[in-house]
């Protein structure tokens, strides 16, 4: 498997850039904000008992971490509001901890529009925390439109896994 | 390691060629409709003469790039009456019978190391059957023999590897002999190649318009999208998300070397050079909404075309250069709109089906080629702008990011196919279509490069 790797590297005629997530290895920077934040350990110095009830926190949220959208939409459905509530309280009670809302969506429709469509889902999700007081500071968005669903299928039940905005720590 | 061309007419479906490639091949062509409508045409296989015959073979090539024109069927060498080397072996009666149109005769020589003489005609039948032998007369007031059936003769020297690179060439020629319009078979291809199962799954990939030649030019983890080419076919822009965000970079085709162009706030997407290559318009959200903007690629200065709460995305310009064509949903659903660059007035301009998406001007700029929804389906549609009337081209699922050749002849796509996000073609009247799978991974964003 390894070597079969290596000599489809070796096929490559031209020279290749490889990119890692994240890299740093290159010199622009400009308007590059959004660095995810999912280091629970930023609160470590409060305690292992607050940090250990940080963690516990965390992981509770992330497993309520996805708001599902009709097609073509960008409300937020009442269903969805006890989710977002909780993360909200989360929060407010932690001032020094930011969330990254991803916006999706399904694969109908053209990569370029549903880029804009999944930033709006990610600005719903945006608003709907501050109007319950989460401060702007904490919270960015960004939107992957069609580009990494969660079911790669495609049938209307995939759709509307992916048609989504995750918050992520 | 192998490409397999297949076309299937009416009641058979065989193998046309199979040729062994010196690079990896990942797509794969296979015409689905159309063969049995366009023009008969006889590629002789050229003669070799020599010792050391190189791998590509000139005939074959062109035979697969008239037939995948959709203009043309070159015939099974069963059709043809004989194999004349040139044109004076070319015995027109026994064509004249055959109703093919054309007839396109070579050879090949080796004359050195590793060098090849290449001689070929292509012959008029037609006019061939009244002509050929028929003395005529000529400016000095002399019988000759005519020779007003041979469209075009060419004689070259070069080295076997640049085979197929000449057959494309010849294609060009023969395809505008017959057609008046400029062949389009020495362009390349750009595409996202998406192979769920390795790390850096998303690679950007440039190869010849018939998926040969493929050149991996970036590999990233995370989504690569919108590859788009600079008008002098040297550069792509392309949309990435490497630094978790969407950023826009123009990378050199040849030699790698890449720029980050934009980084703001929000979405940076959708980049497309202006005719003349100076300006770039693009997709921003930096002020809370997507907006269409015109940056000065050397200054980097931004005109911003449209103001309004509704997405707007998908800019393409007009071949005059002063009226930008984008996607808005401020109708309520996506639709087709033009913004004049110096005044900024917007004019609605798809008003048929439920959503209109991705409006590509067509070279000569009489037509907009888009993806058209109607009850629910994604199809390839042409609206032609005289009339206003709109023709649905395709019935494949999921169409989107369609690119147009430069001649205008033929239209690529991304399209869903089985389970799996595969290319395909469609001539620009609709009758001919193909698809070209990808042999390992999904394929999708294609964009045609201008003439090269």
């Amino acid at each position: 498997m390894n070597l079969n790797k290596v000599l489809k590297g070796l096929l490559v005629a031209v020279p290749v850039l490889t990119l890692a997530a994240c890299s740093s290895n290159n010199d622009t920077d400009a308007g590059a904000s959004n660095e995810v934040v999912n280091q629970p350990v930023q609160a470590v110095d409060q305690g292992m008992s607050d940090a250990e009830q940080l963690r516990q926190q965390l992981e509770a949220l992330r497993q309520q971490n996805t708001i599902y959208f009709d097609f073509d939409k960008s409300t937020i459905r009442s269903e969805f509001a006890s989710v977002l509530d909780a993360h909200a309280a989360f929060l407010r009670a932690r001032t020094t901890i930011s969330v990254t809302v991803e916006g999706h969506t399904d694969a109908r429709g053209t990569p370029e529009y549903n880029i804009a469509l999944g930033e709006r889902r990610a600005q719903s999700v945006q608003s709907y925390l501050a109007n319950l007081g989460v401060a702007a500071g904490q919270l960015s968005v960004v939107s992957y439109g069609e580009e990494k669903p969660v079911d790669a299928g495609n049938t209307e039940d995939a759709f509307a896994k992916n048609r989504r905005a995750v918050l992520v720590y | 390691m192998t490409m397999i061309l297949k076309w299937i007419g009416k009641t058979a479906i065989f193998a046309l060629a199979v040729v062994a490639l010196q690079a990896k091949a990942s797509l794969e062509i296979v015409i689905t409709e159309g063969v049995d409508s366009a023009r008969p045409i006889a590629i002789v296989p050229f003669t070799f003469v020599g010792q050391n015959q190189p791998t590509q073979n000139i005939s074959q090539i062109v035979a697969a790039d008239l037939m995948r024109s959709g203009k043309f069927n070159p015939v099974n060498v069963m059709r043809m009456p004989q194999q004349p080397q040139n044109s004076s072996q070319f015995n027109a009666a026994a064509w004249a019978k055959t109703g093919i149109e054309a007839v396109v005769m070579g050879t090949v020589k080796e004359v050195g190391l590793d060098r090849y003489t290449i001689n070929y005609e292509l012959v008029d039948v037609v006019k061939a059957n009244g002509g050929v032998g028929q003395p005529m007369m000529n400016a000095a007031g002399r019988m000759v023999a005519g020779s007003n059936h041979i469209l075009h003769s060419s004689e070259i020297t070069i080295a076997g590897k640049l085979f197929r690179q000449y057959a494309h060439r010849v294609s060009d020629v023969i395809y505008e002999k017959l057609t008046g319009e400029r062949g389009a078979f020495s362009t390349k291809i750009a595409y996202v190649l998406v192979r769920d199962k390795q790390e850096y799954r998303y690679q950007l990939v440039v190869a010849d318009y018939d998926g040969e030649n493929e050149q991996v030019l970036l590999r990233s983890k995370e989504p690569l999208m919108s590859p788009t080419w600079s008008p002098d076919g040297t550069k792509l822009a392309y949309v990435t998300f490497e630094r978790k965000q969407s950023q826009i970079y123009i990378q050199d085709v040849y030699t790698a070397r890449r720029s980050i162009l934009t980084s703001f706030k929000g979405i940076n997407s959708a980049p497309v050079w202006s005719p003349d290559g100076r300006k770039m318009a693009m997709t921003l959200s930096k002020d809370g909404n997507t907006e269409i903007y015109v940056m000065d690629i050397a200054s980097k200065s931004l005109n911003k075309l449209t103001n309004h709460r509704a997405i707007d995305t998908e800019p393409n310009w007009a071949p005059d250069s002063q009226t930008v064509l984008f996607t808005s949903e401020r109708g309520g659903n996506p639709q087709l709109y033009t913004v004049d660059i110096n005044t900024k007035a917007t004019t609605r301009v798809t008003f048929d089906g439920e959503q209109n998406l991705a409006g590509k001007f067509t070279p000569n700029g009489q037509a907009i080629v888009m993806v058209n929804r109607t009850n629910g389906q994604y199809n390839i549609a042409r609206m032609d702008r005289t009339t206003r009337q709109m023709q649905v081209l395709t019935r494949t699922y999921l169409d989107e990011s369609p690119s147009i050749a430069p001649n205008g002849s033929m239209i690529i796509y991304s399209t869903l196919h089985g389970s799996s996000q595969v290319l395909a073609l469609v001539s620009m009247d609709g009758r001919f279509k193909a698809r070209l799978p990808a042999v390992n991974g999904r394929v999708k964003s294609p964009a045609w490069s201008p003439f090269l």
